[in-house]
């Protein structure tokens, strides 16, 4: 994980759901056939109704249409954010589109577990409502090691809580590599 | 220690675990499905190499479900996928689609086939793995990176979580079902109300009910966040797992002194037939409160709500009446499609009921449940109003983010596609 990440906040609502964050029906593109692979970052968060796609104003969407990649580095949530399926799709189409980080007041814990153990978006919890405060293109800023949130645009600063035991596994990247340091699967060098 | 405490105790090797600590644990069941089978399988071969072994093909149950009968290519190319790697590594578990072993929907296939057993420990691919805690067994929804690892290993990590019991005491009327006893819990404690804990589900009531109305109360869980619910096992649950597979099992129950992070008292009794509003599992009312409200569709189908117990119970309702919505029938397994034309009704048989009755008959699959290719049948394509027996109602869940939909247990469902509008289903209750 990055120590410092800085790029644009898009804001979402309470109990964002794994079918708006990747509609069913975008489940079946493969994940190793680049062409296909691209359809996750451009159908990211399009199942949210789109007088509420990026708050306060709503009618933006994460990635533009036709494009493949979102100019938000930052999913600012609310309560429950990623609730729903079990899909690892979801936390996956948001790093294919390019997003970093989640910042939320809680999560669900599936898609909480999936992001930490799939090396995906790295899921920051707020200590309270965050999402009424920050507009979708306010320039953010975060230190993931004191978790401190600075937001440029009004100059307002948050602590995040801090990210507790999965800190292991996200330092070692995913939950393959954590396995690996605990002895649990071969080290990568040793297989194949 | 509650169930769930001692049942991840012994799969860990541990005499007691607490709430809180996170242990490795030896998976039982591993299950997966189309939509996220494939990509398990690409993170597998990614971390374990291409030739790589399944680390015990009895213990990986391979269930395609979801986008069945559809044209569309992506999703039938994910069967082939599936097919393709039961091959390859000769799993003895697999339930082609196309075959007479295709079964349909996953979490009540596992309990069809004898995989849910009271005591062990269940992994799935799909959010609503929670069902087969009806078993007395601990059963959770992973993602593909957690399956990938467990494909290879057999284990996986879990934070061992706090308990919230749920005791349902009193004689249940005969017009609720566990639905309404389920959205009462989750309108009560809210769509993030359990998470990270688990629910177990005790009190006469409880026990009262067939392991299918029990599949009921556990496949919602995840509708309240909780990561898994929880049933301890009774003379109802070992008969049904005893007529279904030879494997040894464990009965294991919660200690006289466990300690339950809360508890939550029902006088079933007293409660009355509920929905879901749109958008969100959460967001209660009274069938009294919504009557009237017009429809355009009625649902029956999914693990939660296509089984053959909600088939009698609509078929009691709709018996010998006609529809007056676009009503739509979709058995969660083929096991159950076959009982709709074997179980009678006053001499008529289930299927026939619903054909007479103007329904639209369709084959065991999830089908519209999660939207699914625009080819899905019973697919939501505009700003339907529906009401559904089935467990989510998030924007675009059944198809379309326009449409609305209204969730209920199957008796409410049949009473409405009798009207056209919402009804209490006690107004057609003889
Ligand atoms: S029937 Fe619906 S809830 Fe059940 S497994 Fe299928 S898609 Fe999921």
């Amino acid at each position: 994980m990055e120590s410092n990440i800085r790029g644009l906040a898009y804001v979402v609502g309470d109990a964002i759901d794994t079918d708006q964050i990747i509609p069913a029906e975008h489940l079946v593109y493969s994940l190793k056939k680049p062409d296909e692979r691209r359809m996750y970052g451009r159908f990211a968060m399009s199942g949210i109704p789109v007088q509420v796609q990026g708050l306060p104003e709503g009618h933006i969407p994460f990635t533009e249409p036709d494009k493949y990649e979102s100019k938000f580095t930052f999913v600012i949530g609310g309560t429950n954010f990623g609730c729903g399926s079990s899909r690892e799709h979801a936390p996956f189409a948001l790093t294919e589109a390019g997003a970093k980080v989640v910042v939320a007041e809680s999560y669900a814990r599936i898609f909480y577990r999936n992001t930490i153990d799939g090396g995906f978006v790295v899921p920051f919890e707020a200590l309270g409502k965050i999402n009424d405060q920050i507009c979708t293109g306010d320039d953010l800023e975060l230190d993931t090691r004191i978790g401190q949130l600075t937001n440029h645009t009004t100059g307002k600063e948050y602590l995040l809580k801090p990210l507790g035991d999965v800190a292991e596994i996200l330092s070692a990247g995913n939950v393959f590599e954590y396995a690996r340091r605990n002895g649990l699967i071969a080290p990568s060098d040793e297989r194949h | 220690m509650t169930i769930t405490e001692k049942v991840i105790a012994r799969h860990c090797g541990r005499s007691r675990v607490v709430p809180g600590e996170s242990v490795w644990v030896d998976v039982d069941i591993l299950m997966t499905h189309d939509v996220c089978g494939p990509p398990t399988i690409d993170i597998f071969k990614r971390e374990f190499g291409e030739d790589a072994k399944v680390w015990d093909p009895e213990k990986l149950v391979i269930l395609p479900d979801h986008y069945i009968f559809t044209q569309n290519h992506h999703a039938n190319r994910n069967v082939r996928l599936l097919r393709a790697f039961a091959e390859e590594h000769n799993l003895p578990h697999y339930y082609d689609v196309g075959t007479p072993r295709y079964k349909g929907v996953c979490h009540m296939a596992l309990a069809e086939e004898g995989f849910n057993r009271p005591g062990s420990l269940l992994i799935g691919t799909d959010s609503h793995t929670c069902t087969s805690g009806a078993f007395g067994m601990f059963s959770t929804g992973v993602g593909n990176t957690d399956a990938a690892l467990i494909m290879g290993t057999g284990k996986i990590w879990l934070r061992v979580p706090e308990t919230m019991r749920f005791i349902f005491e009193g004689v249940l009327p005969p017009y609720l079902m566990a639905k309404d006893l389920i959205l009462a819990v989750i309108g009560d404690i809210g769509c993030d109300g359990a998470t990270y804990r688990a629910m177990e589900f005790d009190g006469e009531s409880v026990y009262s009910l067939s392991m299918q109305e029990r599949m009921t109360l556990t496949n919602m869980a995840i509708e309240a966040g909780g990561k898994n619910g929880i049933i301890g096992p009774d003379e109802t649950t070992i008969e049904y797992v005893r007529a279904r597979t030879d494997a040894p099992f464990e009965c294991v129950y919660s200690d006289e002194d466990a300690r339950f992070q809360s508890e939550y008292r029902y006088d079933v009794s007293t409660l009355e037939p509920v929905v879901a509003k749109p958008h969100r599992p959460d967001n209660r009312a009274s069938v009294v409160e919504v009557a009237g409200t017009r429809l355009d569709r009625a649902y029956v189908g999914s693990c939660t709500g296509g089984k053959l117990e909600d088939f009698q119970a609509a078929a009691q309702v709709i018996k010998g009446q006609e529809v007056v919505i676009d009503t739509y029938i979709v058995p969660a397994t083929t096991e159950i499609s076959n009982a709709l034309r074997t179980t009678t009704l006053d001499g008529t048989t289930l299927w026939d009921v619903f054909v007479e009755a103007g329904c639209k008959m369709g084959q065991a699959s999830c089908a519209a449940c999660l939207g699914g290719p625009p080819d899905t049948f019973g697919r939501m394509q505009g700003s339907e109003v529906v009401i559904s027996t089935t467990n989510r109602n998030f924007p675009g869940r059944m198809g379309s983010k326009q449409a609305s939909v209204y969730l209920a247990s199957p008796l409410t469902v049949a009473a409405s596609a009798l009207n056209g509008v919402i009804t209490d289903p006690r107004e057609v209750f003889v």
